[in-house]
């Protein structure tokens, strides 16, 4: 019963604001959990509303870029992984529009701005998947990157959104490691597999390593995320730890990272600075599957839509004819 | 909305592990089995439509909750020392 308490009908007096600021503050700072019902300054609803909202259509359009391949995995194993997979980051999805529906929206509502084209979501499922090996490597790269941002959100201040990345970062890893071994058995196989495993590397890395945002510098968001614990580390720190687990892995493969200004500094992999008008340029809509993506996501609704009709007028029917007995 | 309840093996209670959104039971049951229990999560499902869930008032949790006795838990009592199978 999560939309109780939403509905405030008399405007609270300032006084009864500002105890209610400083209890939702000393809830935050005391690493307790908000929950839906409880009371929340309207900019922390609107960052989480927001958040959760980016993080759910991602999942969603997510799934496009690998069912691409559903139907020419090379065996039945792999089909099944696959398969796995993808119906896993459709459950993410709905995990998160249901966190996201506790703040107060509908779901109508986030489905429309999604297939309007005004809501936004990760700029990484944006760009194509032309060969077997980009399986892999998203789930090694993409899956990798979003386990590093998901980890520290299963202790984000926002119950309901907690809870639900628990549930996602239990699945996640059978997805990075289902996508390391497509890649290990490409980069051990013939000389041909192995230039499609480094092609994959060199086309994915650069677009994974925007996963984390923009640098802290331009960050919008950063500060008061971090203050309310949403997140609990900086993109360029997130960034970072994703690098310094990642190259190591690229060496176990074989492959080179595209990066000239990649060295080890006896700490940290350095590396070099990602195109930031290109991370602009696809999250603003114009990547090279951005028209692709949503237009794949209106389809499926639109021709979905007679089976919500027949749902909705068989359990009608349904409830007329209990009356009637 | 359907508020979704998973028993994970025989002999725990049912505990809730989210919502869905459902047209009526029977899509409630098998969504809730889609949704949350792929991995053989559950040998037992619950679903209850979240509009039928009475919820206590999260301003009274102090006057509601809050009440000051201590002595209903062990720890309020000092076994002196020596004393055994207290
Ligand atoms: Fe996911
Ligand atoms: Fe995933």
């Amino acid at each position: 019963m999560y939309t109780q308490g939403l509905d405030q009908a008399e405007p609270l007096g300032d006084e009864e604001l500002s105890r209610l600021g400083e209890r939702f503050e000393a809830t935050v700072a005391a690493e307790e959990k908000v929950e839906p019902t409880d009371w929340m300054p309207d900019a922390y609803r609107t960052l989480l509303t927001r958040q959760i909202a980016q993080h759910a259509h991602s999942e969603i359009v997510g799934m496009l870029p690998e069912g691409n391949w559903l139907s020419r995995a090379p065996s039945l194993r792999r089909k099944g992984i696959l398969l796995a997979k993808v119906q896993d980051e459709a459950g993410h999805g709905l995990y998160l529009y249901s966190a996201a529906e506790t703040l107060g929206v509908t779901r109508d509502e986030l489905v429309d701005q999604l297939l309007a084209g005004t809501a936004k979501y990760s700029s990484i499922f944006n760009y194509p998947t032309l060969t077997w090996a980009d399986v892999g490597a998203i789930g090694w790269l993409v899956d990798g990157a979003a386990i590093m941002n998901q980890v520290p959100l299963c202790r984000c201040s926002y119950g309901p959104y907690a809870r639900a990345m628990v549930r996602i970062c239990r699945e996640e890893s059978f997805h990075q490691r289902q996508g390391f071994e497509v890649m290990t058995v490409l980069a051990q196989g013939t000389p041909a597999q192995k230039a499609m495993a480094q092609d994959a590397l060199d086309r994915w890395w650069w677009p994974s390593l925007m996963m984390f945002g923009p640098p802290d510098a331009q960050s919008v968001h950063n500060d008061r995320s971090l203050r309310w614990k949403v997140k609990r580390f900086t993109n360029d720190e997130l960034r970072q730890k994703f690098v310094d687990m990642t190259v190591p892995q690229a060496h176990f493969l074989g492959l080179t990272i595209p990066d000239d200004a990649l060295w080890y500094d006896g700490e940290h992999w350095v590396f070099g600075e990602p195109d930031w008008t290109e991370f602009t340029r696809v999250l603003s809509g114009d990547g090279p599957c951005n028209r692709e993506r949503l237009a794949a996501r209106r389809t499926a609704h639109d021709d979905g839509a007679w089976v919500r009709e027949a749902a909705v007028a068989h359990a009608e029917k349904r409830r007329r004819a209990d009356v009637v007995a | 909305m359907w508020e979704v309840f998973v028993r994970s093996r025989a002999g725990l209670a049912h505990q809730h592990v989210g919502s869905l959104h459902a047209v009526d039971a029977e899509m409630a049951l098998a969504n809730a089995r889609d949704v949350y229990t792929r991995r053989g999560e559950g040998a037992s499902l619950w679903v209850v439509p979240a509009t039928e869930i009475v919820a206590s008032d999260p301003d009274d949790k102090e006057s509601f909750f809050g009440l000051d006795e201590e002595f209903r838990h062990p720890s309020h009592y000092v076994v002196p020392d020596g004393v055994v199978g207290i």
